[in-house]
C-alpha cells in the first residue's frame, strides 16, 4: 500500500494537469455528494417576482424564468447528471469488457457472435439510437441510464477485445499454463490486469461522453422532467430566453457541463498512468 | 485488379448481416413498448375499433415470427406507418424533410475537414509550436463542448450580441422564397435558378448551426490527423525516405500523409455517427425543418411510427456512409482484406 | 592512396535530453573509413554503434543533438551543412539501409515506386527512363521476375526480398557510402548469407565504402577489412580484422571475443575473461563443470516421440468457393510437423535445430502440452501423454516434470508481476504452496541458484536487464524440479556477453539438478556447446541427425551442409581472397 502511496505521488508530481484533473474531479464528487445541502436556495421553489434577474451577490447565477436560484439548480444537478453518467459507465464497463476480453482470449465463434452484436449496435448513429430506446421503453431516468450503458458497449467491447487478442500469444500466458493455471484464471488474474491501462482511458472518456449523452438527451425532452434539476434540461429552458438576452440561464449549466466533461477528459491519462507499472521508475 | 473488385464485392455482402442486424432491432425497438403497442400506433385519441384495425393491420395479434416477415414486407415496400401528427406516411415526411438535414450536415462535416485536416498536418509537422498547442487545445475544448451549448452561445454572441446573424429561425428568413425544388438544397438550387439575393439568404442562414456543426466535428478529425501523421512521421519508412534523401514535399505528402491519411478516413465513419446525432440537437436549436425535428416532434407527441421511421432510416444512412468510406479504403490501401 | 579519409569522425559526443535527465550517447568517438574499404562497427547494446551511424547521416531524433567533434566527408563538413545540402547528399553520396526490412518500406506504395522516387529525386534518370532503370535495379539486387515485382508492395514479399529492395533503393543512385545497419537481423542464416554477399558483390563492383554496425562478430569478421569496437559509447580498439582477432588489445574486446561462440569453442571458454560489469559477483562466477559422460542408461528412455504429425488448417485467400462445391478432399492443411520420431535418454540434452517455420518451435510445444498433435504419440517417463488433452494435462502430476524457458525474456514475464510473483506461480499453482513464508523461502532459494540477486526480486520486468529477466524465466521453469526442460531459443534476444553466462549457468543447473535439455535453436554452435546430440529439421522433416560434434563437422545431408556454410564465424588462420 505505502508502495503504492509513492507512485501516486510520482504521477502526481509527474504532469501538473494531472494534479488539476484529479483535484477538480474531486471536487465535482464533493458538490455531486453534498450539493443539497450546500446550496444556498431550494432548487424547485419558484418566486414569480424573482424570475429573470442576472448574476448579483444575493444570486450568484442569477434566477430562470420561474425565479429559481440558478447557482442551486446547477450544484443540485451535479448528482444526478454524475449518477447517471457513472452508473451507465459502470454498467457498460462490467459487461463490455467481460463479453470483449472473453471473445478476445478465446476467439471461435464466441468471438463471431460478440462481435456481430458490436457491429450492430455501432451500425446505428448511437445517440439516435439511445433516442429510439428510451421511446421504445419508457420516458424514465432509469431507461436513460440504460440506453445511455446500451449506446457505450461497443467501446468496451472493441478495446477489450483488441487488448486482449493482442496478449492471449504471449510468453507469460503459456508459461502460465505450463504453472497449471486453468484457462479462465489466466484470462482473470495475467491478461486482464494487463488491458486495464488502455481500459482506464476508454473509461473517462466514455464518462465524459455519458455526460454529454444523457444532458443531450434531457435537451431533447427524454428523461429528465421539470421541475427537476438537470444541467440539460436546464440549457433547454434557458434557450428560449437567449435570443432575448438572458444568457445566464443557459450559460451556468452549459459551463458545468464542459468543465465537468473537461475534467473527465484530462484525467484519462492520469489514470492510466496511475494504474500502468511500467509507469513506475 | 481483378483482386480488388473480388474485394469491394465481398465488403458489399458484408453490408447485409449490417443491414439486417438494423431491421432486427429496429423491430424490436417497435414491438419492445411497454403496454399494448396497437394503442401506441393507433394514437391516444382512438377508440377501440381503431386500435382493433391497427392490430390486424399490423399483424400485432401472430407469432413475432409473421410479424416479423410482415414487418419487412411493409419496409420493402415503404411502408413505414402513418405519421400520427401530420397524417402523412413516414416515408413522406422523412423524404420532405432529408435535403435539408443532409445541406446542413455536408456543409458543416465540409468545414470541419477544411480545418481540421491541415490543422492536424501542421500540428504533426511542428510539435511544441503554437500550431500545435491551438490544435491540442482545440481537441480538448472540443470533445467537451456539448453541441447545444456552441449552438446557442453561437447565436448569442453573433445574433444577439453582433447582430451579424440573421434570426435562428430556419433555412430562410421570411422575405425569401425558397428556390425552385430540383435537389433540395437551397444552395445549389437557388445558384440553378441565377437567385443570388435567396442564395445570400439561404447561406446567412446555414453559416452557425454548420459553424456548430463543424466545431463539433472538427475535434475527433483534428485529433486523429495529428496522431496518425505523427505517428506517420516517426515510421521506419519515413526514415528510410529521409535517409535517401527525397524532399520535404514527397517525404510529407506521399509517404506521410497518403498513409495516415487511412486512419482518418476510417474516423470519419465515427464522425459521421455522431455528427446524425448531433444533427438533431443542432436542428432544435436553430429550428432548422429537418429530420431531427421531425424525430423531436415525434418523441414529444408519442407518435411512435415516426420515430422508429426516423431511427432506421438514420441508421440505413450510417450503413451507407460507412460502406462508401470501406470501398473507398478497399481500393486506396492494398492490405485491406488479409486475414480476415 | 588518398592521405585524407573519406569519411572522418573525430572526437564526437552526443547527448540525448529524456525524462530522467541528460543521456551521454557517445563519448569523443573517432573513426574513419577509407575509399572502397568495408568498416564493421561492433558492439553490444547501448554501446552507440547505430546512434553513431544516425548522426553521420543527419537523421538523429529530436531529442540528440552533438555537443562537440566533426564529421568530414569528402572535405565536406556534415554538421556545418545546411538541410538542403544534406538532403542533397543523402542517397546520392551517402546511403543507408536499415533492420527490419518490412517495416522500412512504404505499406501501401509498390516497391518499384519507392525506387523510383528515389531516382527521381536525384535526377539520375530522364522520366521515360525510371521505370525501366527501377527494374534494373531489381535485377541487379537478384528478385526473380523483376517486371512483375515491381508492382509489389512489402507485405507480399518475404523479410529476405525486402532487404534487397531497400538496397536496390540505397544503391539505385550509385553512392560512394553505404551505412548498414545490422541489415540481417531478424532474417534466416541462409537468407543472411545471401544479403550479405549480395552486398558484399554490389559494393566491390562499384568500389563504394561500407560501414557495416552489426553485433556479429563472425559477420564482421567475415565481411570486413578494418573493425571498430564500441562498448557504452565509447571506441575501445580499431584495428584490421586479421589483427583483432589475432592479437586483441582491449579487455572487453578478449571478452567479446572469447564470449562468440565458434564450431570449436568450448563452454568454459566463454567467460575466459573475467566480467567487471556484473551487477554482482553471484552473476559472473558461474563456473561450469566439465562435461560429464551421458550415464549408460539402463533406465528407459525418458522421451520417445513416434510419429509426430501436426497440420494446420489453412485459411482461404483469395479464391471464392461456393459452400457445395468444394469437395472434402481438397481441404488444405498446412504440415508443420511431418511425421518424426526421436528418442532422449535421461540427463541426456537434445539439440533441435533449423530455420525458421521448419517445424522445431511447434514440436516443441506439442512435447509440453500446450498443442494437441494431430497425430502420432509421445511417451514420457513411460507414459503415453497424447492421450490426455491439453487442458487435461495441465491437471496431471506430470504437468511439473515438463517446463519451458521461453525465447523473449520480456515477452515471457507478465509485466505486472514482480520478480517475485512470477516465479512463484508455479509453486501456487502447482505444488500448491500457500504459506507466504515458505514461498518467499523458497524463491529466495532458486533466485540464488540462478544468479540473480536477492534486491532484484521485488522489480518489474522492466527495471531489469535482458541478462536478469532470463534468469527470471529460468528460475521460473526449474522451480517445480523439472525432469525434462525445453529451451526454445533462450539466449538469441541476449547481448553475447550475457548469452555467454546464461549458457554457462543452464550447464551447471543440468547437472546439479539431473535434468534432460531440449534445446531449440538455429544457432548451431550455440547448440554444440550444450548438447551431446543434435536433429537438424527443415519444413516439418527430421534432415539428421547424430552427435553435435558429428553433425557439425561432417554433415551427411546437403541442408546441413549448407546450414552450416553459412554460419559465419571467424578464423585468424583464414585469408580471405577479396575479388578484384
Amino acid at each position: 500500500m505505502s508502495q503504492f502511496a509513492g507512485h501516486f505521488r510520482y504521477v502526481m508530481s509527474e504532469n501538473p494537469v494531472t494534479v488539476i484533473s484529479f483535484s477538480l474531479f474531486l471536487f465535482i464528487i464533493f458538490i455531486g455528494i453534498f450539493g443539497p445541502a450546500i446550496a444556498p436556495y431550494d432548487p424547485i421553489a419558484t418566486a414569480a417576482s424573482n424570475a429573470l434577474k442576472p448574476p448579483s451577490w444575493a444570486h450568484p447565477f442569477g434566477t430562470d424564468h420561474l425565479g429559481r436560484d440558478v447557482l442551486s439548480r446547477v450544484v443540485v444537478a451535479t448528482r444526478l447528471d454524475l449518477g447517471i453518467a457513472l452508473s451507465a459507465v459502470v454498467l457498460s464497463f462490467i459487461v463490455g469488457s467481460a463479453l470483449g476480453s472473453a471473445a478476445g482470449f478465446w476467439g471461435g465463434w464466441w468471438d463471431r457472435i460478440v462481435g456481430r452484436f458490436s457491429d450492430t449496435i455501432m451500425a446505428f448513429p448511437l445517440f439516435v439510437l439511445a433516442m429510439g430506446i428510451v421511446a421504445a421503453m419508457g420516458n424514465t431516468v432509469e431507461n436513460i441510464v440504460y440506453a445511455t450503458a446500451i449506446i457505450n458497449l461497443p467501446f468496451y467491447i472493441r478495446v477489450s477485445r483488441a487488448e486482449t487478442s493482442i496478449r492471449r500469444s504471449a510468453g507469460y500466458v503459456d508459461a502460465a499454463r505450463l504453472s497449471g493455471s486453468s484457462e479462465v484464471r489466466i484470462l482473470a488474474t495475467q491478461v486482464f490486469p494487463n488491458i486495464l491501462p488502455p481500459m482506464m482511458v476508454q473509461v473517462s472518456l466514455n464518462m465524459g461522453w455519458a455526460i454529454l449523452n444523457a444532458a443531450g438527451l434531457s435537451f431533447i425532452g427524454l428523461g429528465v422532467r421539470a421541475p427537476e434539476a438537470e444541467w440539460g434540461i436546464m440549457v433547454a429552458e434557458g434557450a428560449t430566453y437567449i435570443v432575448s438576452g438572458e444568457w445566464w440561464l443557459a450559460l451556468f449549466p452549459g459551463a458545468a457541463l464542459m468543465i465537468a466533461v473537461f475534467c473527465f477528459n484530462l484525467m484519462g491519462d492520469g489514470l492510466r498512468d496511475l494504474v500502468d507499472p511500467q509507469r513506475r521508475t | 485488379m481483378n483482386s480488388k473488385l473480388y474485394k469491394i464485392g465481398r465488403r458489399l455482402l458484408q453490408a447485409v448481416p449490417s443491414v439486417l442486424g438494423v431491421i432486427v432491432i429496429s423491430f424490436v425497438l417497435t414491438r419492445a413498448l411497454p403496454g399494448d403497442p396497437a394503442v401506441y400506433f393507433a394514437g391516444a385519441m382512438a377508440d377501440q375499433e381503431s386500435i382493433q384495425q391497427v392490430r390486424q393491420a399490423l399483424g400485432l395479434d401472430r407469432s413475432w415470427i409473421e410479424q416479423f416477415f410482415i414487418y419487412v414486407g411493409n419496409l420493402v415496400q415503404g411502408d413505414w406507418g402513418q405519421s400520427l401528427k401530420t397524417g402523412q406516411p413516414v416515408t413522406e415526411e422523412l423524404l420532405k424533410r432529408l435535403p435539408a438535414s443532409m445541406e446542413l450536415t455536408l456543409i458543416g462535416l465540409g468545414l470541419a475537414i477544411a480545418v481540421a485536416v491541415p490543422l492536424g498536418i501542421l500540428a504533426a509537422t511542428n510539435p511544441g509550436s503554437w500550431v500545435d498547442h491551438v490544435c491540442r487545445m482545440l481537441v480538448t475544448a472540443g470533445v467537451s463542448l456539448p453541441t447545444f451549448f456552441t449552438g446557442l452561445f453561437l447565436v448569442y454572441i453573433f445574433y444577439y450580441l453582433l447582430g451579424w446573424s440573421p434570426s435562428p429561425l430556419g433555412r430562410l428568413d421570411i422575405v425569401y422564397l425558397s428556390p425552385p425544388h430540383v435537389t433540395g438544397f437551397y444552395i445549389i438550387d437557388s445558384l440553378l435558378a441565377g437567385d443570388l439575393e435567396t442564395f445570400r439568404g439561404a447561406v446567412a442562414q446555414l453559416i452557425l448551426p454548420a459553424a456548430t456543426l463543424g466545431l463539433f466535428a472538427l475535434a475527433p478529425i483534428a485529433r486523429m490527423t495529428r496522431g496518425a501523421m505523427l505517428g506517420a512521421l516517426a515510421s521506419d519508412y519515413v526514415r528510410t525516405a529521409r535517409a535517401n534523401g527525397l524532399s520535404r514535399a514527397t517525404v510529407l505528402m506521399t509517404y506521410a500523409f497518403r498513409n495516415a491519411s487511412l486512419p482518418v478516413l476510417t474516423t470519419l465513419g465515427m464522425v459521421f455517427s455522431f455528427l446524425l446525432g448531433a444533427n438533431v440537437l443542432v436542428e432544435k436549436v436553430f429550428s432548422w425543418p429537418g429530420i431531427g425535428s421531425f424525430a423531436i416532434e415525434a418523441l414529444v407527441a408519442s407518435d411512435y411510427a415516426a420515430v422508429q421511421g426516423f431511427v432506421l432510416s438514420m441508421a440505413l444512412l450510417f450503413v451507407a456512409v460507412n460502406l462508401t468510406i470501406d470501398v473507398i479504403l478497399t481500393m486506396t490501401d492494398p492490405r485491406v482484406g488479409l486475414g480476415d | 592512396m588518398d592521405p585524407r579519409h573519406f569519411l572522418d569522425v573525430d572526437q564526437l559526443s552526443v547527448e540525448f535530453r529524456t525524462r530522467n535527465g541528460i543521456v551521454e550517447a557517445l563519448k569523443k568517438v573517432s573513426l574513419y573509413v577509407d575509399k572502397g574499404e568495408v568498416l564493421g562497427v561492433v558492439g553490444e547494446s547501448g554501446s552507440g554503434k547505430s546512434v553513431s551511424a544516425y548522426t553521420v547521416i543527419g537523421l538523429l531524433d529530436r531529442a540528440g543533438y552533438a555537443t562537440e567533434g566533426t564529421a568530414m566527408f569528402d572535405g565536406i563538413s556534415l554538421f556545418d551543412a545546411k538541410e538542403s545540402q544534406l538532403r542533397d547528399l543523402r542517397g546520392r553520396e551517402i546511403s543507408m539501409i536499415f533492420q527490419n526490412p518490412r517495416a522500412a518500406l512504404n505499406p501501401i506504395r509498390p516497391v518499384g515506386k519507392q525506387i523510383e522516387d528515389v531516382l527521381r529525386r536525384h535526377a539520375q534518370t530522364s522520366s521515360p527512363n525510371l521505370k525501366e532503370k527501377a527494374i534494373d535495379m531489381l535485377d541487379q539486387v537478384k528478385i526473380v521476375n523483376p517486371e512483375q515485382r515491381y508492382w509489389s508492395y512489402p507485405f507480399e514479399l518475404s523479410g529476405g526480398m525486402c532487404q534487397r529492395v531497400m538496397i536496390a533503393i540505397a544503391l539505385a543512385c550509385n553512392p560512394r557510402l553505404l551505412i548498414a545497419d545490422e541489415p540481417t537481423t531478424g532474417l534466416d542464416v541462409t537468407t543472411q548469407k545471401a544479403t550479405m554477399d549480395l552486398i558484399q558483390e554490389l559494393t566491390q563492383k562499384r568500389n563504394m565504402s561500407v560501414i557495416l554496425i552489426t553485433h556479429d562478430l563472425g559477420m564482421a569478421a567475415a565481411y570486413c577489412d578494418r573493425l571498430v569496437v564500441m562498448q557504452k559509447g565509447e571506441v575501445v580498439e580499431t584495428a584490421p580484422v586479421d589483427q583483432l582477432f589475432v592479437n586483441p588489445q582491449h579487455a572487453y574486446t578478449k571478452k567479446l571475443i572469447a564470449a562468440s561462440p565458434g564450431p570449436n569453442s568450448e563452454l568454459a571458454d566463454l567467460t575466459a575473461v573475467p566480467d567487471e560489469m556484473a551487477e554482482s559477483e553471484l552473476e559472473s562466477k558461474v563456473a561450469p563443470l566439465p562435461r560429464q559422460p551421458v550415464m549408460p542408461s539402463g533406465t528407459a528412455n525418458l522421451l520417445e516421440v513416434h510419429s509426430l504429425v501436426k497440420e494446420f488448417p489453412v485459411r482461404d485467400q483469395i479464391g471464392f468457393h461456393l459452400p457445395w462445391s468444394k469437395k472434402p478432399e481438397q481441404e488444405e492443411v498446412f504440415r508443420a510437423v511431418d511425421d518424426i520420431s526421436f528418442l532422449l535418454t535421461r540427463g541426456e540434452s537434445l539439440g533441435l535445430v533449423g530455420e525458421s517455420g521448419c517445424g522445431k518451435s511447434t514440436t516443441s510445444s506439442m512435447i509440453t502440452r500446450l498443442l494437441d498433435p494431430t497425430k502420432g504419440d509421445i511417451v514420457f517417463d513411460g507414459e503415453n501423454i497424447t492421450s490426455f488433452s491439453a487442458a487435461q494435462f495441465a491437471r496431471l502430476p506430470q504437468r511439473t516434470k515438463i517446463q519451458m524457458v521461453f525465447q523473449d525474456p520480456t515477452d515471457s514475464l507478465n509485466p505486472r508481476y514482480t520478480a517475485t510473483d512470477t516465479i512463484a506461480e508455479p509453486l501456487k499453482r502447482l505444488l500448491g504452496m500457500d504459506v507466504r513464508k515458505d514461498i518467499n523461502d523458497k524463491v529466495r532459494e532458486l533466485a540464488a541458484m540462478v544468479g540473480l540477486p536477492e534486491h532484484l526480486l521485488t522489480r518489474f520486468p522492466h527495471q531489469l536487464s535482458g541478462g536478469q529477466k532470463a534468469r527470471v524465466g529460468i528460475a521460473r521453469a526449474i522451480a517445480v524440479d523439472p525432469l525434462l526442460l525445453i529451451l526454445d531459443e533462450p539466449t538469441s534476444a541476449l547481448d553475447v556477453s550475457v548469452q555467454a553466462v546464461v549458457l554457462q549457468l543452464l550447464d551447471r543447473l543440468k547437472h546439479e539438478l539431473g535434468m534432460s535439455y531440449i534445446f531449440v535453436s538455429h544457432d548451431l554452435n550455440v547448440v554444440r556447446l550444450l548438447c551431446e546430440r543434435v536433429i537438424v529439421m527443415n519444413r516439418g522433416k527430421i534432415i539428421e541427425a547424430g552427435t553435435a560434434d558429428e553433425v557439425l563437422r561432417n554433415p551427411k545431408e546437403e541442408y546441413t551442409q549448407n546450414l552450416i556454410s553459412s554460419i559465419p564465424h571467424f578464423e585468424p588462420e583464414k585469408q580471405k581472397v577479396k575479388a578484384s
